[in-house]
């Protein structure tokens, strides 16, 4: 029978008063937001939160807004928002392309972005997206509010650098010109999480690649990023050779976790292919065909 | 209306049952509230194999809300820690010496609400001395095997049975003419019927009256009401069984699991009500499984095509327990129909069942015994020749099909298939899919090195089991009884034994007491799934309603219909002989338009009219139909797949389906059971299946590992029909539940390896997940039953 363990319930009206709950419980707390990945996890009681702390109606965590050089999205914009967001949609289309194959329209409705990236799940489609778009993760704790890099966000499987009285607040996305990005993924079934998903994000003067983004999900990459392949491609030319070249690496530098969804030696194939196929599409947008 | 059934009440699309489940307002079992009810929660095995040192629940038992808590121990002191199989096996009820596959019930815990009975489940300390498991079937029988059934008198191994059928001798003889072989090792893996609503119990003991009542989720309410009184001790005509709506069952729902015996002994003790309502992961993980035979084909034809015979060797893994639901003579259920849809000279199978360190099961989901298994097999087997002759697979096919002048036909193993015009339906299949140009089309695509696919697939199914005399389902005869009664007012009660899982029997049913009685689909009503309220019969499962229990309802209702002809003569002053039936009414021959209607005539039934010798008065009959043989509706379907060379991706592009069930009652619900197989078969063959690890650790315990498909792995299905009436049934309707479940698989299968064909690759066991197609190409496929590793 899963039903969860017994849990007190707290509803939280503000940032400050969020943090303020986490503080007062002293670690005892959960944050809950969507609530699609805890709550089953309570109802198998492989999470067993003392305290929940609903940040539902935290006005402040919502909207995507495009602030200067930034575009900033709240921790508890909802998936259908995003996949909904001309504005995201016009500059980062891996947001799009990732939001469209996560889950299915139900969890879309209420889960997460903010949800997402703290669950911190090595097979979360979006922590890929982020990690090529290199967003920064805005943190408020009782003391300081603080910004990390998305990429020095992540600390583990299921582990962030998130402490027990903070809350993610927000992701910034830089806006740079010359930008192009896509989001690849090849799962069992609709809605399943990810044999292997890649995303990437080109910026380009001319043909040269200045800068690039590749995440990886579920293909066992340190913090989602293929930081070789990314090395290798900095600076060059794009061509379809570069990027077969950098999905080469990227499948010898990652270490795919051996489960039902595929073997190891799959796993790696399915990153070299996905690496390539996504910067060929992240190019295109970026208006330079390979 | 029209005397030989082929009346206006056939053929609408329409549903009863909507009304009430588009609004949430069904009632299934979990709906079921009584007052004093407590809440059951079982606690499972987390080991595959173990023996069992101890059990502790004083600290269960000490818990504020709980009542009691039940072990195997208790049990035992009552005579019910064991409780019998559909196989005739003996499956525990609760763990008293051992547990044999993870999952397995072990303490059943019951409380005030369902929170505390969960939360008490934690407070049970059992010890465990681990042993080692038996997880690959083809290991279970290795001489160092270690035993799994040591309750078993005598038993020494895992060895169950050995069944064969068709003629050996026969068959290498053949083979021996052959100028082609073909052999190929296949697994149909092990899968779950997945009914979307899990399984479940209320169990109210009355200990004033000494009655028993059981709300459950049971597709054959009645055997399971004689199995509580054989178990329990109370008498049978002190227990009811009341089946409400039903989430699906698929023979999930068959067999009784040791939750309901559970929550029945629950509430004997406590003598409150008691409800169990399974989750998610414990009907994946304990109860009945399908499939898991590991087969070995071999087919022999001349150079020409001509298929001579079929041989087949399976491996079938029946888990901890036999508790396989099959008449008690087939242990192998009907897989002796595996020669297809096939003129063959000579066929034989031999099947070895054993028992491994897995959850018992072996249903029949979506299908009538073991068919899914033999149509697979056939059909792969055919495949395969084709490639191997180098020959188109539907020109093979038509080649070899048992043509329309041969039925009734008698095939090599046995059986006698009813009626069909097999070519017919392949011709209409290959018209309908445009053939010849997705043969160009993928002509013109492989120049390209893109991998297009088309498969097909012939079935021929077993339904509608029985006669009595052949087959039984725990010793009860396959023969259903059905009763109608026609109110004074002219509407009518039809009860029937049969229950709909969601198949809309209320609608079926009723159309066809309409039909026969000349009166409005909306006047009749239909009752199933309570054993105070229906006549005795097995059940649905095996897509039998249509073929037996809907055979039963007309027969009764043209049982009334002959009492109503007695009473129309008494009423026109006429001789009976003289009566003809048409447009509702009787009326003397040559006077149309005349006569009385079933209401009126129902009306002087019931009022003071002299009645004729030999009618009682009011209008009321009851039958038991007991089928003179199956009923073997067929089909032919095409999917068109395209693969992804690099993913390994399977994108279903087309499925056409022309099935051919005999005459339709309701199309829509027809459509409707045919959409769901299809979708059952892209799920099969694409995603679904459970895996164990080493350790026997169940992979596939939660829907985030047993997927399902969903809309969009589906195409827009494109269905057909021809109509072969079956000559036996009393408006020759064959039945549709399990058609396109049983021939569907074998469609999309062989579409993937035709689209492999110019990767060399010959053959790949479902599912064909992206994985497994990728992995298939390289040339080291991947086992399905085993963990990945």
């Amino acid at each position: 029978m899963q039903v969860p363990a017994q849990f007190e319930y707290e509803r939280a009206t503000s940032v400050a008063h969020a943090v303020d709950l986490l503080v007062k419980y002293n670690g005892a707390g959960r944050v809950i937001a969507g609530g699609h990945s805890l709550i089953p996890m309570m109802k198998l009681r492989l999470a067993r939160p003392e305290v929940l702390i609903d940040i539902n109606e935290v006005g402040e965590l919502a909207g995507i807004v495009r602030d200067g050089d930034e575009l900033r999205i709240g921790a508890l914009v909802r998936h259908n928002e995003l996949l909904d967001s001309a504005e995201a949609a016009q500059l980062f289309p891996i947001l799009v392309d990732a939001e469209r194959v996560i889950a299915d329209p139900i969890v879309r409705n209420r889960g997460t972005v903010g949800g997402s990236l703290c669950q911190a799940d090595p097979s979360e489609d979006l922590s890929a997206a982020f990690s090529a778009l290199r967003a920064d993760a805005v943190i408020q704790g009782p003391q300081i509010r603080r910004t990390v890099p998305i990429r020095d966000f992540f600390v583990g499987p299921y582990e962030t650098v998130v402490g027990p009285d903070e809350l993610l607040v927000e992701l910034r996305v830089p806006v740079r010109p010359g930008s192009g990005s896509a989001f690849v993924k090849v799962s069992r079934r609709a809605g399943d999480w990810a044999v292997g998903a890649v995303g990437a994000a080109v910026w380009l003067a001319g043909d040269v690649i200045t800068e690039i983004g590749i995440g990886l999900s579920a293909l066992g990459a340190q913090n989602f990023v293929a930081v070789e392949a990314e090395d290798f491609l900095r600076g060059r030319v794009v061509s379809a050779e570069a990027f077969a070249e950098a999905g080469r690496i990227a499948a010898e530098h990652c270490d795919p976790p051996v489960d039902q969804r595929g073997p190891a030696d799959y796993k790696r194939h399915l990153a070299a292919t996905l690496v390539a196929r996504s910067l060929t599409l992240a190019s295109h947008r970026a208006g330079r065909e390979v | 209306m029209t005397a030989d059934g082929n009346g206006s009440a056939f053929g609408s699309r329409i549903r009863k049952e909507d009304a009430r489940f588009v609004r949430g307002l069904g009632k299934f079992v979990d709906d079921v509230v009584l007052p004093g009810m407590l809440h059951g929660a079982m606690l499972r095995s987390p080991m595959a194999h173990a023996r069992i040192v101890s059990v502790d629940v004083s600290a269960a038992l000490a818990h504020p809300r709980v009542k009691t808590v039940i072990t195997g121990e208790m049990l035992a002191e009552r005579g019910m820690a064991w409780m019998p199989t559909l196989s005739y096996d003996q499956q525990a009820v609760l763990a008293t010496d051992k547990v044999r596959f993870q999952g397995q019930e072990v303490a059943f815990v019951v409380a005030e609400d369902r929170y505390a009975a969960r939360d008490a489940l934690e407070l049970i300390d059992v010890e465990y001395e681990p042993l080692p498991a038996v997880v690959d079937a083809h290991q279970a029988l290795a001489p160092d095997a270690p035993v799994i059934r040591d309750d078993r008198p005598g038993q020494q191994d895992n060895h169950i049975f050995d069944w064969e059928s068709g003629d050996a001798q026969r068959v290498a003889e053949v083979f021996a003419e052959a100028d082609v072989v073909v052999e190929q090792d296949m697994l149909y893996p092990r899968v779950h019927p997945a009914p979307l609503e899990t399984c479940g119990i209320v169990a109210d003991m009355d200990p004033v009256s000494g009655r028993l009542t059981v709300w459950s989720t049971a597709q054959a309410p009645h055997a399971h009401r004689s199995l509580y009184a054989q178990l329990t001790g109370i008498p049978e005509h002190r227990i009811r069984v009341i089946a409400n709506d039903i989430g699906g069952g698929f023979g999930n729902k068959v067999g009784v699991y040791p939750g309901y015996v559970c929550a029945i002994v629950a509430s004997m003790i406590t003598q409150q009500p008691v409800k169990w309502i399974e989750d998610r992961a414990e009907n994946l993980m304990s109860t009945a499984f399908a499939r898991d035979y590991h087969m070995r084909g071999e087919i022999a034809a001349r150079s020409d095509g001509t298929i001579l015979g079929l041989r087949v060797r399976v491996l079938a893994d029946h888990g901890a327990f036999n508790a396989t639901a099959q008449p008690s003579r087939y242990p192998a259920g009907f897989f002796g129909v595996f020669t297809g849809s096939y003129d063959l000279q000579a066929a034989h199978c031999s099947v070895t069942g054993v028992y491994t360190n897995k959850a018992p099961g072996g249903v029949a989901y979506s299908c009538s015994f073991r068919v899914t298994e033999a149509v697979y097999l056939v059909e792969r087997m055919v495949d395969l020749l084709a490639c191997e002759l180098d020959m188109d697979p539907a020109e093979l096919r038509m080649r070899n099909l048992i043509r329309p002048e041969q039925f009734p036909y008698d095939t090599a193993t046995g059986w006698r298939y009813d009626s069909g015009d097999y070519p017919r339906a392949l011709a209409k299949l290959l018209d309908m899919a445009g053939y010849h140009d997705l043969r160009a089309e993928q002509a013109a695509k492989r120049e390209r090195g893109e991998l297009m696919g088309i498969g097909l697939s012939f079935f021929t199914e077993a339904v509608g089991a029985g006669p009595r005399k052949h087959l039984d389902m725990y010793g009860f005869g396959m023969a259903d009884g059905a009763e109608l009664r026609v109110h004074p007012s002219g509407t009518a009660v039809l009860r029937v034994s049969c229950m709909s899982q969601g198949q809309g029997h209320e609608t079926t049913f009723a159309q066809l007491v309409a039909n026969e009685l000349g009166i409005g689909v909306d006047e009749v009503d239909v009752v199933q799934g309570d054993t105070d309220h229906t006549p005795f019969g097995v059940g649905t499962y095996g897509s039998r309603s249509i073929a037996v229990s809907g055979a039963a309802a007309v027969t009764v209702a043209r049982k009334v219909r002959e009492q109503a002809r007695l009473i129309a003569a008494a009423m026109l002053e006429a001789d009976p002989e003289d009566l003809e039936w048409g447009d509702g009414r009787w009326y003397v021959r040559g006077v149309e338009g005349a006569g009385h209607t079933l209401a009126e005539i129902a009306r002087a039934a019931h009022a003071d009219i002299d009645l004729p010798d030999g009618v009682d008065g009011q209008l009321a009959a009851s039958t038991v139909y007991n089928p003179p043989n199956l009923t073997f509706p067929f089909g032919a379907y095409l999917c068109v797949v395209d693969v992804d060379p690099d993913t390994g991706q399977v994108t279903v592009r087309r499925f056409v389906a022309v099935d051919d069930c005999g005459v339709r009652i309701n199309p829509m619900i027809v459509d409707g059971q045919i959409h769901r197989g299809l979708a059952d078969g892209i799920g099969m063959a694409l995603m679904e299946h459970i895996a164990f690890d080493a350790d026997g650790n169940h992979l596939g315990g939660s829907f985030m590992d047993y997927l399902l498909p969903t809309a969009l792995e589906c195409p827009s299905w494109e269905l057909g029909e021809t109509v072969t009436p079956s000559p036996h049934h009393p408006v020759g309707a064959k039945g549709i539940g399990e058609a396109a479940t049983v021939g569907s698989p074998a469609a999309v299968v062989n579409a993937v390896m035709d689209a492999l064909r110019p990767c060399g690759v010959r053959h790949a066991d479902m599912p064909l997940t992206p994985a497994a197609v990728w992995r298939a190409i390289q040339g080291r496929a991947l086992r399905s039953d085993l963990a990945i590793r």
